[in-house]
């Protein structure tokens, strides 16, 4: 662009003649309405603006936009500006873009938010959070009294459905985590012991890590990541396509129908899953010690066996069967509140397995604080 | 805008292609004429392959045969990078809006823009602004896409086919969903486009209303036949296309004396 494609002529003391020359693309860049701007500042006496467009070339958006910005400047300054000597798409397109006015309060500003702003809205947003999930709790317990009285309406497939994708079909994920997670303690266990001599305790170590929280939290992450996140995605997008709604106007419970179904097959699995992860754990746990520490199955076992009672093993089937209830419902809960939009559908998803891995942590830590304080 | 362009030549031609999803066949052997400045209607009953032409007119997908000549030039003769080049020059509006919905409006019509040309993201702003307010969204530029009426976002999501200022306005079902007098004003709005930025548009629809009072000339699919029947002039295919199914569909399902017993039978619009 070496050429000005604007130039301004006084015609008279009160008219201004601003000529349009050349070609106007929007790869070029826009023109900035400063400049008549200044013009019309310079002369305080002008009350008419003349378009020319007598020599313009072709022509694009670009045009358009410095049109309706020197209208609406003209507009601003009370003065009487004639653009009838444009082309006629010009006039048009213009006439187009003033045609209907920004309607009152209808702009959203995006506000300025401060520090206090946030931390505000933010513990009122956690606020109100925590509530609708506590609703959400005791709208599944309801249904799951339902249940019980046979009342629950839901499809019988669907829970085989599930069943199948949270049991078995989550097995080769589990057998693999499971196994290298024993391996990993009677690792760690058999670099420390061996020290001792007291090699034979990294049987021990095994069982009790594994029975009491390594094979139900482990089991649980793996499931808030695969089943909780399916959840959330599947109900999200049944929101995107007001299938949800559907089954409201259809007289379903969408909590029967959908909720149920999902946090019951998971809460059946997880303690099972569990004792497979338990099973699995301890034979990596084995793999390592008798390879590295010459123990032999007999030994490993009967010193498994031995030392680690079955209330270990109790309490972390207790805590997978909670795991289950905490998976099912963040993976649910954030599926059925998630907005009607493809980024929102994944917001939900993150937040399910975020929330679901969150609540499966602090649950065991309570566990762990309470079991102690107990002494059991 | 190249008005300078000899107007004789069509602007688009079809010829013989034939369309296919894998082996199934869409439809076969189409050839048409699209005129600079046209209001081409494609029209046929549902599922006749109506929006597939659409996508392959546009270079979304590629035809099975035949060719699809833009001012001349084939979509897929050419290299990837000049076919990306040609689709730059159209602008489309799909069925849904297909509005991205992480995107504020004024971002969703500005990212064309942004994409394409080495504009500041104040000018960009600016033009986002310009053509929200042609489609008469002025100040629902902070908006999401959830956040309006289906009517409105059909509107929005013209102004981000118009971003680039096309060569060529694509529609593929504008008024579905949309009341009559909404309807009527998108319809209003496009020939005001067509006139003003000497556009060329393309519309997928089975609104019998739009089909006669905007559509300049058309194209007929048949489902049955996989195959056009006619083309031509939506008002004169009335009076004198003698095809019974084109007849049946621009009269809605109503035919004359002699024909009302057979209109009973599969009636398809």
């Amino acid at each position: 662009m070496t050429e000005e494609v604007v130039t301004f002529h006084r015609q008279s003391k009160n008219t201004l003649r601003v000529l349009i020359k050349g070609d106007w693309n929007i790869s070029f860049g826009l023109q900035n309405p400063e400049r008549f701007f200044a013009h019309i500042k310079s002369n305080p006496e002008t009350s008419h603006v003349e378009l020319d467009a007598s020599q313009l070339g072709a022509w694009d958006s670009s045009l358009i936009s410095y049109v309706v910005a020197l209208n609406a400047l003209s507009k601003e300054h009370h003065l009487k500006i004639d653009i009838t000597q444009m082309p006629e798409g010009i006039v048009r397109l213009v006439a187009l873009a003033e045609a209907v006015p920004e309607r009152e309060g209808v702009a959203k500003r995006r506000a300025e938010s401060t520090f206090v702003d946030n931390l505000g809205s933010g513990v009122i947003n956690a606020t109100s959070q925590l509530m609708a999930f506590i609703t959400f709790f005791g709208e599944t317990l309801l249904s799951f009294a339902r249940l019980a009285k046979g009342k629950a309406v839901f499809r019988r497939q669907d829970l085989f459905i599930f069943l199948q994708d949270n049991g078995p079909s989550s097995l080769a994920i589990v057998t693999l985590i499971s196994v290298l997670m024993g391996m990993i303690l009677a690792f760690v266990g058999a670099v420390q012991l061996q020290q001792f001599g007291a090699s034979i305790y990294v049987a021990s170590l095994v069982g009790l890590a594994m029975a009491r929280e390594m094979a139900a939290m482990m089991t649980a992450i793996i499931m808030s990541g695969r089943t909780g996140a399916a959840y959330a995605a599947q109900l999200g997008s049944m929101q995107v396509n007001e299938e949800v709604d559907a089954l409201k106007t259809m007289g379903v419970s969408p909590i029967d129908f959908l909720v149920l179904p999902r946090t019951l097959a998971l809460v059946l699995m997880m303690p099972l899953l569990t004792i497979y992860a338990n099973v699995m754990g301890v034979l990596g746990g084995a793999l390592v010690s008798i390879a590295m520490l010459d123990l032999s199955w007999a030994m490993y076992i009967e010193q498994m066996i031995s030392t680690v009672p079955l209330k270990h093993f109790m309490i972390g089937l207790f805590k997978s069967f909670i795991f289950g209830i905490l998976v099912a419902l963040s993976g649910c809960y954030m599926g059925m509140n998630s907005g009607r939009s493809a980024s929102a559908v994944g917001q939900a998803t993150t937040n399910a397995v975020v929330l679901g891995i969150v609540l499966i942590i602090v649950f065991d830590s309570l566990v762990t604080i309470v079991t102690t304080l107990l002494g059991v | 805008m190249t008005q300078t362009e000899a107007k004789s030549q069509p602007h688009i031609r079809v010829r013989n292609l034939t369309l296919k999803y894998g082996d199934k066949l869409i439809q076969k052997d189409l050839n048409f004429d699209i005129n600079r400045n046209d209001i081409f209607i494609i029209m046929g009953g549902s599922g006749c392959g109506k929006s597939t032409l659409l996508k392959h007119m546009i270079g979304l997908y590629q035809p099975a045969e035949g060719q699809i000549l833009v001012n001349d030039t084939s979509l897929w003769t050419e290299t990837e990078e000049h076919r990306q080049k040609m689709m730059r020059g159209f602008g489309v509006t799909y069925q849904a809006g297909a509005m991205i919905s992480s995107l504020t409006l004024s971002e969703n019509v500005g990212m064309p823009l942004e994409l394409y040309t080495k504009l500041q993201p104040k000018e960009i702003n600016e033009l986002a602004s310009l053509k929200l307010s042609m489609v008469g969204l002025a100040g629902f530029e902070n908006y999401y896409p959830s956040e309006i009426s289906g009517g409105m976002l059909k509107r929005a999501a013209l102004a981000r086919a118009i971003a680039l200022d096309p060569e060529i306005l694509f529609f593929d079902e504008p008024s579905a969903g949309l009341d009559p007098v909404s309807a009527r004003l998108l319809d209003d709005l496009i020939l005001e486009l067509r006139d003003s930025m000497k556009a060329t548009i393309v519309i997928v629809t089975h609104e019998l209303a739009s089909i006669f009072s905007i559509g300049s000339n058309s194209v007929f699919l048949d489902a049955e036949t996989k195959t056009m029947l006619t083309t031509g002039n939506p008002n004169e295919l009335l009076t004198n296309c003698c095809d019974d199914k084109v007849q049946r569909f621009l009269r809605r399902g109503e035919m004359g004396k002699s024909d009302m017993a057979r209109s009973k039978v599969g009636v398809e619009i």
